[in-house]
């Protein structure tokens, strides 16, 4: 490609050791996130969405995980592209919190309990920066101003259990940006909120990508949050991405069966029942890793023989593909 | 609706600790559930919408008001004239993980209530633990299974069975279905639809969903810091809504529609704590429209008719609501 993107994962393959023998959670996941642009990876419990984030940001529980296959491609500010899996630690280390920065679900075990908000941002910009303890302080009161909270003066002397969780999501987010990254992952960053104040964690996140021409890979199980955020979508099913569009495709032209009956068990596409009662489709049985043909065959109502034998491949690696055999047969 | 009520909560307060960290959980609360008929509580943290249903069940004691169970005030009764409550109504917990005890095979778990209430015994026992584990679908044979060889979903249907034991009237529904992924979420709300239609059951579903709510729900209540801001039937607070949080709520909910429009009304702030909650008005230091009547007087839930009441001074109309920043 003659434009590279910021972050481009191809055929990622992640192993665990477990006492019951060797899993593979994530088995072939490719993805890219271009500058300035916000890409949702959705998927359930078991789907492998957490797990590529972690391998992404080389935060995978060591020794027991590993990344056994594929790159995880990322274009330096210098233009170098560089391949995260390879990276010695050091290096990646320098480069979270410098280029890539990370906000997850609860801000309270990310943060330092026994440091003030201001001294936790100021630490992280003098160690990136290599700025002076009191430019640095400084600069972690613009932060807190940034993310919009208010008297930024006062409350860089606050502790983190002395803010409410939207708080301390701020706060998070602020430590993030303080270091201009390019590329923001973002795991489940609203799930433990309440919905107002979920909606203006989004709204701020929204802001700073635009204002700062960030790279968000955003990663959620909310199908709601992904249409309020996403401008493409990569959807996981069973360590595998079985979809990816334009947010517009994912909601409103999915391909794959999945990802329709997915959208279909929403409670605000709930269709009345002759008795009256409004029900929604569901997707019987639960995920499974199956060993030949497609993943979601065993749960799949469109499913031939041909899905449970057959080699299930993700179409391209465009824009715009599908892991599954029979789309075409199944919309036509 | 004309039946007399099942269940009817007049005043209810609750007050957990004392001065100066008294929490003022629930404030006043009063509704009343039609026999087979679904109330929805929704609400964020500090509502008191979990506090209500642990209330009603008597699973905590109330400071205040009145809770009449088929027009017995329960309030105050002692535990040991409970029994007819306990047979009558039931809870399902959010957490189907926690809410089943892990060293109790299925049979015992489903028919621990039936031997407290004396329902069945002997081979009746094992039939009727059978009956009860098909009705939520799932398999008589895997009555003598342990809770951690089921799914979360499948966890959640076995809270289902145990509340369905004893064929009771109410079921108190706290979160059910919010730590479910939503593929198995919908398997659970379309089972609890079905069971409404089959057993006639009421049910005071609470959850943080306004589209669960609305899904499954005839009636809503809408709760702020332990008040109850609005309530009306389902389409009354989904499409007509008229107190501004209750607006607010709406417009927050995430669509799965990208088409939806983005820019919408946003509460500035955080929810005040219930131990320090505003004068007059709680919800007035988050709202748009706020004045200093709003600090100065508690508003009472007022009528539109049908049924629907709010608790707000003024009566804006949506345009007119001005746009906080």
């Amino acid at each position: 490609m003659d434009t590279p993107h910021l972050l481009s994962i191809k055929g990622l393959e992640v192993r665990f050791r477990t006492e019951d023998g060797e899993v593979t959670p994530v088995r072939g996941v490719t993805l890219s996130v271009a500058a300035g642009e916000t890409v949702a990876l959705v998927g359930e419990s078991g789907s492998g969405k957490s797990v590529t984030s972690l391998a992404t940001m080389g935060l995978l529980p060591r020794p027991a995980g590993r990344v056994s296959g594929g790159q995880i491609l990322f274009r330096r500010r210098s233009g170098e592209v560089t391949d995260l899996v390879t990276l010695p630690l050091p290096e990646l280390r320098k480069l979270r919190g410098s280029e890539i920065a990370m906000i997850f679900q609860e801000p309270m075990t990310s943060l330092n309990p026994v440091l003030t908000v201001g001294e936790q941002i100021a630490e992280s910009v003098r160690l990136h920066m290599g700025i002076g303890h009191g430019a640095a302080l400084r600069r972690a009161e613009e932060m807190l101003g940034l993310v919009e909270i208010p008297n930024a003066r006062d409350r860089i002397h606050e502790y983190p259990h002395q803010m409410s969780g939207g708080m301390r999501q701020r706060v998070m987010i602020a430590l993030a940006m303080s270091c201009n990254p390019a590329l923001l992952i973002a795991d489940e960053p609203t799930t433990a909120l309440d919905v107002t104040i979920q909606a203006q964690i989004l709204a701020l996140i929204a802001r700073l990508q635009r204002d700062l021409g960030m790279g968000v890979l955003f990663i959620t199980h909310n199908l709601g949050v992904v249409a309020e955020v996403a401008d493409r979508v990569t959807v996981m099913y069973a360590g595998q991405v079985v979809e990816t569009g334009s947010v517009k495709d994912i909601f409103q032209a999915p391909r794959h069966p999945y990802t329709s009956a997915l959208l279909n068990c929403l409670p605000a596409r709930a269709r009345h029942r002759e008795d009256g009662r409004r029900v929604v489709q569901s997707i019987p049985g639960s995920v499974e890793f199956v060993k030949e043909g497609c993943s979601f065959a065993p749960r799949c109502t469109l499913a031939a023989d041909i899905c449970r034998t057959g080699a299930v491949t993700l179409d391209d690696e465009t824009e715009r593909s599908v892991r599954c055999l029979r789309w075409r047969e199944v919309l036509a | 609706m004309n039946a007399a009520p099942l269940l009817a909560v007049e005043g209810l307060t609750k007050y957990f600790g004392r001065a100066p960290q008294l929490v003022r959980a629930v404030e006043d609360v009063s509704f009343d559930i039609a026999p087979g008929e679904v109330l929805g509580l929704v609400g964020e943290s500090g509502s008191g919408k979990s506090t209500i249903g642990r209330l009603i069940l008597r699973l905590i004691d109330s400071t205040a008001g009145a809770i009449r169970f088929e027009g017995q005030d329960i309030s105050q009764l002692p535990e040991r004239h409970l029994k007819v409550l306990r047979r009558n109504a039931q809870m399902i917990f959010q957490d189907p993980y926690a809410s089943l005890n892990p060293r109790l095979r299925v049979r015992e778990i489903v028919g621990e209530a039936l031997d407290a209430h004396r329902i069945a015994s002997g081979t009746r026992r094992t039939e009727r633990i059978g009956e009860l584990l098909e009705t939520v679908g799932l398999q008589a044979a895997h009555l003598s299974r342990f809770p951690h060889e089921f799914s979360g979903g499948q966890r959640q249907r076995i809270g289902i069975a145990r509340a369905l034991a004893v064929e009771p009237k109410l079921i108190v529904a706290d979160e059910p279905v919010s730590a479910l992924d939503v593929s198995v979420q919908a398997q659970v709300i379309n089972l609890l639809q079905d069971l409404r239609q089959r057993f006639g059951l009421a049910m005071l579903f609470i959850s943080h969903d306004l589209d669960v709510v609305e899904l499954m729900c005839d009636r809503i209540a809408v709760l702020y810091l332990g008040r109850v801001m609005e309530i009306g039937s389902s389409d009354d607070i989904s499409k007509r809504p008229r107190h501004p949080y209750t607006r607010a709520l709406l417009a927050a909910s995430p669509k799965a529609d990208p088409d939806a429009p983005k820019i919408r009304r946003m509460l500035t702030g955080d929810i005040p704590s219930p131990m320090a909650p505003p004068s007059g008005c709680v919800f007035r230091t988050r709202c748009p429209a706020a004045t200093e009547e709003c600090a100065r007087t508690v508003p009472m839930l007022r009528s539109t008719g049908g049924g629907h009441r709010f608790a707000c001074h003024y009566d804006i109309a949506y345009d007119e609501e001005p746009a906080a920043a």
